[in-house]
C-alpha cells in the first residue's frame, strides 16, 4: 500500500499508509483465488467471509463487501488497520506460500472506508425488545463488540467508561498516525445510533459493585475493563521528572492530545533524547510518537535481538524508517538525574544470547563490565501491562488468575459468578484487539442464551 | 454536560464553585475526588469535592487559581457548564471514633479537610481544627469549620488574622496539652512534610492528602506514582490519603515541577488569547 514517505511523516500525526484507490483494491481483489476451502478463514477470530468480501470488491461491488464483513466483524475499519494481518488471516493464504499473500487487511480496511466517507449502510435491523438489561464495564474493542450484538438481538445494552472518551485502547492508546481518532469516534457513533447506552466518567468498583448493578435490575453484566495496570522496571532513578509508562505517554499524546498543546491544555515533555524500553507494539507505538514530538534522538533500548522482539514486522520496519535508534541486547540499570529531579541518563548493561527459555526465545545474560550510559531526557517504559484491579478487588466471588486476569470459560466467557461475563485483556492479559472482539461476540450469545433460559 | 449553578472568587486567587453533578453528589464521601475536564481542550483536573447536596445534586469545589485550568475555572459564570466531571475517585477517608482528632489545613488544603472534619466529628471523635494561610485573603471555611470543630486555631504566617505563626506551632502547642490519637494534615507539600515529621517524633498517626500530577485518575497511567514506604503507590488509586510517616515528600515535591516550562507556555498563551477576547478581569 502506498505510504507517507518517512521523512516528512516524522512531521506530522497523519495516517501512515493512504488505502487503496477503486482501481488498486479491485486488481489486488482480482488476485485472490475464490478457494473452495479458504485456508485464510482459519486465521480471523471472529471468522469473516474473506473469499466472500474479496470478491464483491473485485466485481467493484464496495457496499455490499462491507455488508459481508459486517455480518462477523462490527469495527472493520479498526481492524483493516491494527490486525496482525500477517501471522493471521494474510499467514494463512495460500498465495503466500510462492507469492505475496493477499493484502485482505488492506482491502477490509478499503471496504470499511467506502462505507464511512461515500455510501452508507442502513442501520442493521433490530429484534424486538426482549425486556432484558445488560451491563457492560469497558468500552474497549471487546465491550462494544458484546454492546453491538446484545442491543441487535433486542437487549437494552448500557456501557460503562470510567474515560471521558468511549474505545478503550483504540481510543488513548493507539496513535493517531495508525489509527485516527475519527474512525473510532465514527464507529461508537453508530452503536449509539442503534441504541446502545453508553454512560462516560464511571469508575465501576469504586461506589457502585458490580453486586449493586445486579440491584439496580441489570440481569447480566459483561466485564471488559482491559490490561491498563502499567509495569515498570523497578530500577533506582525510575521516579524522576521525565520518566513515562507508556500509557502515561501515549494517553496525553493521543487521548489528551497533547501533541497539538499548547492548543489543548495538557503538557508533555517535548524532548530531544528520548528512551523507550520494550520491544512490542507499544514500545513502536512510543517510539514513533517520540520522533513526532520532535525526539531527534529515539533509543529503543530492548534485552534481546531484534528477532525476538514481540512487536509486528511491520511496526518494527516503520519505526525504523522513521530513524529510531535500535539499542539491542541492552538491559538498563538505573536512571541518573540531575539536581532538580528531571531524569539525564539512563545506565545500561550489554547482553548476549543464552539458552532458549520457557518461551522459546533465547535468554538474554549479562555481559559482565559492559555498562554503558545513554544520553536522555525522557524514558518511556513500554514493558507491558497488567489487567486493571478496580474490578477484581471489589466483586465479591470472582475467581481470579495467577497475574490478575479474570477466569472465564474459554467458549461461553462465564465467569466463577453467576450473570457475570468476562473477555478481552481482563481474561488473557495484553492480546489484541480483533481476540477481544472475538470474545466479546462469544459472550454476547452466551449472555443471550442465559437471558433466554436463566440456565447457567 | 454538568450546570453551574455558581462561581464565586472568595478572593483574588481562590474560587468556590456550585455545579451539577448528581451521581457524585449521592455517592461521595469525605476524602474523595473528582476529575473535571472544562471543555474538549480542557486537561484533566483533579478536585477534592468539599461538599454536596445530594437534594440538589450539585457538589462544592474550591480551588486556587495557579495556571492555565483554574484561571479558565474562574473566568466560568452561572449557567454554563463543565464538559465532564468523574467521580467519586480515590478512597474515601477511613473514619472511626478514634478519640481526639487534630485536622491542620493549608491554604486550598482546608477545602479537602471540611468534609473530614465533619465526617471524624459525626464519629464521635473530639476535632481540633487548625488552619492557617499566608494571609486573611487566603483563609477559606474558616466560619463553616468553627461551627463543625469542638475547637478551632486560626493562623496567618504574616498575623493579618488569627494568631501570627505557622499551623505546626499551634499543633505543636495543642499536643503539648492533651493526648492527640490522629492528626489529619492536608496543604501545600511543605506543609504536610513539617506536620509529619513533627508528630513523627510525638509517634502521633497522621494522615495526608497528597495532591500529585494526573491524568487518568484510575490507575492506568501511572503518572500520580508516589513511594511510600519505599514502595509505587498510585495516589489516584492507592490513596490520595496515605501514612505521612512514610511518604517521600521531596520525591513529591520534584515531580510536582514536572511541567513547569509547559505550564508558563500555556499560561501564556491561555493570557494572550484572553487578552484578545477581552476576558481577562481577574486580579491577577
Ligand atoms: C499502545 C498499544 C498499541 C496496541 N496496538 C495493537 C495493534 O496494533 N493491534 C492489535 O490487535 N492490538 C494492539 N494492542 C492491544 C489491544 O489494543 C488490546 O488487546 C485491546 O484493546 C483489548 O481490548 P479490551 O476491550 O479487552 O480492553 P481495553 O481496550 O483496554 O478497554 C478497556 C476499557 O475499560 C475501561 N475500564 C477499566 N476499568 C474500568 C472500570 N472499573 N469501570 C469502567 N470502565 C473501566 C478502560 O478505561 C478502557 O476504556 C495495542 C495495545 C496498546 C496499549
Ligand atoms: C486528589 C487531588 C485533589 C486536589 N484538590 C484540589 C482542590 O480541592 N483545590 C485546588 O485548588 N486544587 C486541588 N488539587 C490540585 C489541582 O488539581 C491543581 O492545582 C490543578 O490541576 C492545576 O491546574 P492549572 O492548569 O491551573 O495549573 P498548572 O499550570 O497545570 O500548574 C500550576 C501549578 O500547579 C501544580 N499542579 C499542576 N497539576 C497539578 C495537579 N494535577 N495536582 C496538583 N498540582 C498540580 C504544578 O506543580 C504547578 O506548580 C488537587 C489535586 C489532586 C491530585
Ligand atoms: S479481522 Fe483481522 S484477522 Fe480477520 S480478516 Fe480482518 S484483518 Fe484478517
Ligand atoms: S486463501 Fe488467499 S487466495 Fe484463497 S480465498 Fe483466502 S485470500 Fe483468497
Ligand atoms: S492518574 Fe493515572 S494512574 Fe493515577
Amino acid at each position: 500500500m502506498p505510504e507517507q514517505p518517512a521523512a516528512e511523516r516524522v512531521q506530522n500525526f497523519s495516517e501512515v499508509p493512504y488505502g487503496f484507490s477503486d482501481d488498486t483494491a479491485m486488481a489486488e481483489a482480482g488476485r485472490c483465488l475464490q478457494c473452495k476451502k479458504p485456508t485464510c478463514m482459519d486465521g480471523c477470530p471472529v471468522g469473516i467471509d474473506i473469499p466472500g468480501f474479496i470478491k464483491e470488491i473485485r466485481d467493484g461491488n464496495f457496499l455490499s463487501a462491507i455488508e459481508v464483513i459486517k455480518q462477523t466483524n462490527s469495527l472493520p475499519a479498526v481492524c483493516g488497520r491494527v490486525c496482525p494481518q500477517e501471522s493471521q488471516c494474510e499467514e494463512l493464504c495460500v498465495l503466500g506460500k510462492k507469492f505475496e499473500p493477499v493484502a485482505i487487511g488492506s482491502l477490509e480496511r478499503f471496504a470499511a472506508d467506502y462505507e464511512r466517507t461515500r455510501e452508507q449502510l442502513p442501520l442493521p435491523a433490530r429484534a424486538p425488545q426482549t425486556g432484558k438489561r445488560v451491563a457492560i464495564i469497558g468500552s474497549g474493542p471487546a465491550g462494544l463488540t458484546a454492546a453491538g450484538e446484545l442491543n441487535r438481538l433486542g437487549h437494552a445494552v448500557t456501557v460503562f467508561e470510567a474515560l471521558h472518551s468511549p474505545g478503550g485502547v483504540l481510543g488513548y492508546g493507539i496513535p493517531e498516525f495508525r489509527l485516527p481518532k475519527e474512525i473510532v469516534h465514527y464507529e461508537i457513533e453508530a452503536l449509539r445510533r442503534a441504541g446502545v447506552e453508553i454512560v462516560m466518567n464511571r469508575v465501576i468498583g469504586i461506589s457502585e459493585t458490580v453486586d449493586d448493578l445486579f440491584d439496580q435490575g441489570y440481569d447480566a453484566i459483561f466485564l471488559g475493563t482491559g490490561a491498563g495496570l502499567p509495569m515498570f522496571l523497578n530500577i533506582p532513578g525510575e521516579n524522576l521528572q521525565g520518566v513515562y509508562s507508556a500509557n502515561e505517554y501515549l494517553t496525553r499524546s493521543n487521548l489528551m492530545k497533547a501533541y497539538r498543546f499548547p492548543e489543548y491544555d495538557t503538557p508533555i515533555i517535548r524532548a530531544d533524547r528520548v528512551a523507550v524500553f520494550g520491544g512490542g507494539n507499544v514500545a513502536m507505538d512510543s517510539a514513533r510518537t517520540a520522533r513526532r514530538l520532535g525526539g531527534k534522538e529515539v533509543h529503543l533500548i530492548y534485552r534481546r535481538s531484534r528477532d525476538e522482539m514481540p512487536a509486528r514486522k511491520e511496526e518494527i520496519h516503520h519505526a525504523d524508517e522513521e530513524g529510531v535508534i535500535f539499542d539491542i541486547l541492552s538491559n538498563p540499570l538505573r536512571f541518573l538525574g540531575d539536581d532538580k529531579g528531571r531524569v539525564r541518563g539512563v545506565e545500561c548493561l550489554k547482553m548476549k544470547l543464552g539458552a532458549p527459555d520457557d518461551s522459546g526465545r533465547r535468554r538474554p545474560v549479562p555481559v559482565e563490565g559492559s555498562e554503558f550510559v545513554v544520553d536522555i531526557d525522557v524514558a518511556i517504559i513500554a514493558i507491558g501491562n497488567a489487567p486493571n484491579p478496580i474490578l477484581q478487588k471489589t466483586t465479591a466471588g470472582l475467581k481470579t488468575g495467577r497475574h490478575g486476569t479474570v477466569e472465564a470459560d474459554g467458549a461461553t466467557q462465564k465467569t466463577s459468578k453467576r450473570g457475570v461475563f468476562a473477555g478481552g485483556d481482563i481474561v488473557s492479559g495484553a492480546a489484541t484487539v480483533i481476540e477481544a472482539m472475538g470474545a466479546g461476540r462469544r459472550a454476547a450469545a452466551a449472555i443471550d442464551e442465559y437471558l433466554k433460559t436463566g440456565a447457567w | 454536560m454538568h450546570t453551574i449553578q455558581s462561581n464565586e472568587l472568595l478572593s483574588p486567587t481562590v474560587g468556590k464553585m456550585v455545579v451539577d453533578a448528581p451521581y457524585v453528589a449521592e455517592h461521595r464521601k469525605a476524602g474523595q475526588f473528582i476529575i473535571l475536564r472544562i471543555d474538549e481542550y480542557g486537561e484533566r483536573v483533579p478536585l477534592t469535592i468539599a461538599d454536596a447536596d445530594r437534594g440538589a445534586g450539585t457538589i462544592t469545589l474550591y480551588y486556587q487559581i495557579v495556571g492555565t485550568s483554574t484561571h479558565k475555572l474562574s473566568q466560568l459564570k452561572k449557567g454554563d457548564s463543565l464538559k465532564d466531571v468523574a467521580g467519586p475517585l480515590g478512597h474515601p477517608t477511613e473514619i472511626k471514633k478514634y478519640g481526639t482528632a487534630v485536622c491542620v489545613g493549608g491554604g486550598i488544603g482546608i477545602a479537602p479537610l471540611y468534609p473530614i472534619v465533619g465526617a471524624l466529628k459525626e464519629a464521635g471523635n473530639r476535632v481540633v481544627v487548625i488552619i492557617g494561610a499566608r494571609n486573611r485573603d487566603l483563609l477559606i471555611l474558616e466560619k463553616e469549620l468553627g461551627v463543625l470543630a469542638t475547637e478551632i486555631v486560626v493562623c496567618t504566617d504574616d498575623g493579618s488574622h488569627g494568631k501570627k505563626g505557622f499551623v505546626t506551632d499551634a499543633l505543636k502547642e495543642v499536643a503539648g496539652r492533651e493526648k492527640v490519637d490522629l492528626v489529619v494534615a492536608i496543604g501545600p507539600v511543605p506543609m504536610m512534610k513539617a506536620v509529619s515529621e513533627l508528630t513523627r517524633g510525638m509517634a502521633i498517626r497522621t494522615m495526608v492528602s497528597l495532591n500529585s500530577i494526573m491524568v487518568d485518575g484510575t490507575g492506568m497511567c501511572g503518572g500520580c506514582r508516589v513511594s511510600v514506604g519505599g514502595e509505587k503507590k498510585f495516589t489516584c488509586v492507592d490513596g490520595p490519603e496515605f501514612d505521612g510517616h512514610q511518604v517521600d515528600f521531596a520525591e513529591l515535591m520534584e515531580r510536582l515541577g514536572a511541567y513547569r516550562s509547559e505550564e508558563k507556555l500555556s499560561y501564556d498563551a491561555h493570557r494572550h488569547k484572553c487578552k484578545l477576547d477581552g476576558v481577562l478581569n481577574d486580579g491577577r
